[in-house]
């Protein structure tokens, strides 16, 4: 649905973009994730027909922006990072505009206003002037904007941003349930909201690709081994619980990491594709104690994300890919 | 043609929202209102006096107060282009909402003939609210009413030329203060102009008044129609929005 090459953005002195190459199937969600000032947006204006590329291709349907944009335009719905929208427009009236300026057919866009507002939960303000609504709900008539035609691929950047905890989690169920459907691509640098609604993860540094995997692939790839927190109850030696575990079949590593509440909590590493949970726990009751708790010890995307875009380390992962 | 019609609804739209069109009309009101009560009582004294000395000359209202109306609206209209297109697109960039714009399935041409359309629109309720005084002249005398149509329409031409201008100056930045000081200095110099061509004869002197506005609506207020007029004041339009079109090109590429 959309596929990006060699894509290269150079201002004035500096460039923003370099390089970069990455393709995105129908209907997936892809997060685009980097710090601040890695490129994120200007990814994003080239998508959208905002800004041509300096050097590279980009296509969104088949169509090339440089060359199609009318068609691209036509089949793309944004969300910039501060949402468009005028202050002097009551919400219903804004989004009637935006569906007038999209060309959709006059007959159908009272309706569709309508549906659009339900489903991005601003019908209660539809009446209400944009000067005068809170931040989230701006963000989601935003939203709503880039909803509105119905269109194929939705670029939303950094749509969660200023919305409380509970407007987040509402937001990304609505994102969520627009894959499949739409093709979305979301920029963030938040890194929970990837891990928790998109499949599939693109991460560029100071206009660098990173990496660009799937989510799961890419949490697995940089951690071969896992690693398991185990707790057990009552005053034990953790010398006597690291010769123990030590000697289970697969495990590579045991650490004790904390005494606490008269328990203990070793962390215990296994060798590459081992899982070694069924035998560290038998070891542990065959030995008498008492196992209070045992887990994976799961590595977070933000891990993979700071080793990622650490400076040079960051950079040779980024060639080798 | 249904961009232009959108884009042009919702800016006239913005007009209305805020009081800046109301204060600009009830300010040209109240202006023209003293203009022509100050026109027509010298006017009126001048024939008393004819009367009284008992040598009438001919009193023409067309030529006494019909034009140096049109003449005044011309000039006074200076100030008002600058307050109408200052925020046309000063604004969008300062909102972010010009990233809605150009990235809307509608051409750059659509989004600023719209734009110009509704200024243009607004100018011709300003100079339509100021023609009102007009009216008492047709219900008290009998002044000929085309040459007070084609000064009309030469108005038009010329805020059409001006708000061309103006609309490009809007697009190179994203303050309204200073879109609008250029496009007022621009305007003035425009008018001003003309000045050298009273003094000195060569090429320079003679090319720099024709780009005078006022040199060319003068023809108009008389109720003259020169094509030559005509013509400069299309093409400056042109010149202007054909300028605004480049320079939004331009922003994708600096953007």
């Amino acid at each position: 649905m959309i596929k990006v090459e060699g894509l290269t953005k150079r201002y004035d002195r500096f460039e923003a973009v370099h390089g970069i190459d990455f393709e995105v199937e129908k209907g997936q969600i892809v997060g685009f994730l980097g710090p601040n000032g890695a490129g994120k947006t200007t990814t994003m204006r080239i998508l959208t027909c905002f800004m041509p590329p300096t050097e590279g291709k980009a296509s969104v349907a088949g169509f090339d922006v440089m060359t199609q944009s009318m068609e691209v335009k036509k089949r793309i719905g944004y969300l910039p990072e501060t949402p468009p929208l005028y202050p002097e427009m009551e919400v219903e009236e804004y989004l009637t505009f935006v569906g007038r300026l999209k060309g959709m057919p006059a007959a159908e866009i009272p309706s569709r206003v309508k549906q659009v507002s339900e489903r991005c939960a601003v019908a209660d303000v539809s009446k209400k002037l944009i000067s005068k609504l809170s931040k989230g709900y701006r963000q989601r008539v935003g939203l709503a904007q880039a909803l509105l035609h119905n269109p194929d691929v939705l670029v939303l950047d950094e749509p969660t941003a200023g919305l409380d905890p509970k407007q987040i989690h509402e937001t990304r169920d609505l994102i969520r349930s627009l894959g499949g459907e739409h093709t979305i691509i979301l920029s963030t640098h938040i890194l929970p909201e990837v891990e928790q609604t998109c499949e599939y993860v693109v991460i560029i540094s100071k206009g660098k690709l990173v990496a660009k995997d799937s989510v799961a692939n890419l949490t697995s790839r940089l951690r071969g081994q896992e690693t398991v927190s185990v707790e057990i109850e009552g005053r034990v030696d953790a010398g006597a619980v690291k010769e123990r575990l030590e000697k289970v079949d697969g495990v590579s590593r045991v650490t004790a990491k904390e005494e606490r509440g008269g328990g203990l909590v070793v962390e215990v590493e296994s060798v590459a594709g081992r899982n070694v949970r069924t035998e560290v726990a038998r070891a542990v009751v065959n030995a008498g104690w008492g196992l209070h708790e045992l887990k994976t010890a799961s590595v977070s995307l933000e891990e993979i994300f700071l080793e990622l875009t650490a400076p040079e380390q960051g950079d040779d992962k980024g060639k080798k890919k | 043609m249904r961009n232009i019609w959108t884009i042009c609804r919702k800016e006239l739209k913005s007009y209305f929202a805020s009081p800046i069109a109301y204060l600009m009309m009830a300010m040209f009101a109240i202006i023209f209102g003293f203009f022509f009560w100050n026109i027509v009582g010298y006017f009126v004294a001048a024939g008393l006096q004819a009367q009284m000395m008992g040598r009438p000359m001919p009193m023409d209202i067309n030529e006494m107060i019909v034009r140096p109306m049109l003449m005044n609206f011309s000039v006074v209209g200076l100030f008002l282009i600058p307050m109408i297109t200052m925020r046309l697109f000063a604004e969008e960039k300062r909102q972010g909402t010009i990233e809605l714009l150009l990235t809307s399935p509608v051409r750059d041409w659509d989004v600023i003939l719209g734009k110009w359309l509704a200024a243009l629109m607004l100018y011709g309720m300003t100079l339509a609210i100021c023609c009102l005084n007009f009216g008492f002249l047709f219900l008290h005398g009998n002044p000929d009413w085309k040459p007070l149509a084609i000064g009309l329409a030469g108005l038009m031409l010329q805020a059409g030329a001006l708000l061309a201008v103006g609309t490009f100056i809007s697009t190179l930045t994203k303050n309204q203060i200073i879109a609008g000081g250029v496009t007022f200095a621009v305007c003035l110099l425009l008018w001003v102009f003309e000045w050298v061509g009273g003094y000195e004869t060569a090429a320079w002197a003679r090319t720099m008044a024709y780009l005078s506005v006022v040199a060319h609506f003068e023809p108009f207020s008389k109720g003259v129609v020169d094509t030559k007029d005509a013509i400069y004041f299309v093409s400056l339009t042109y010149f202007g929005l054909f300028m605004a079109a480049r320079s939004l090109e331009t922003l994708r590429w600096r953007a």
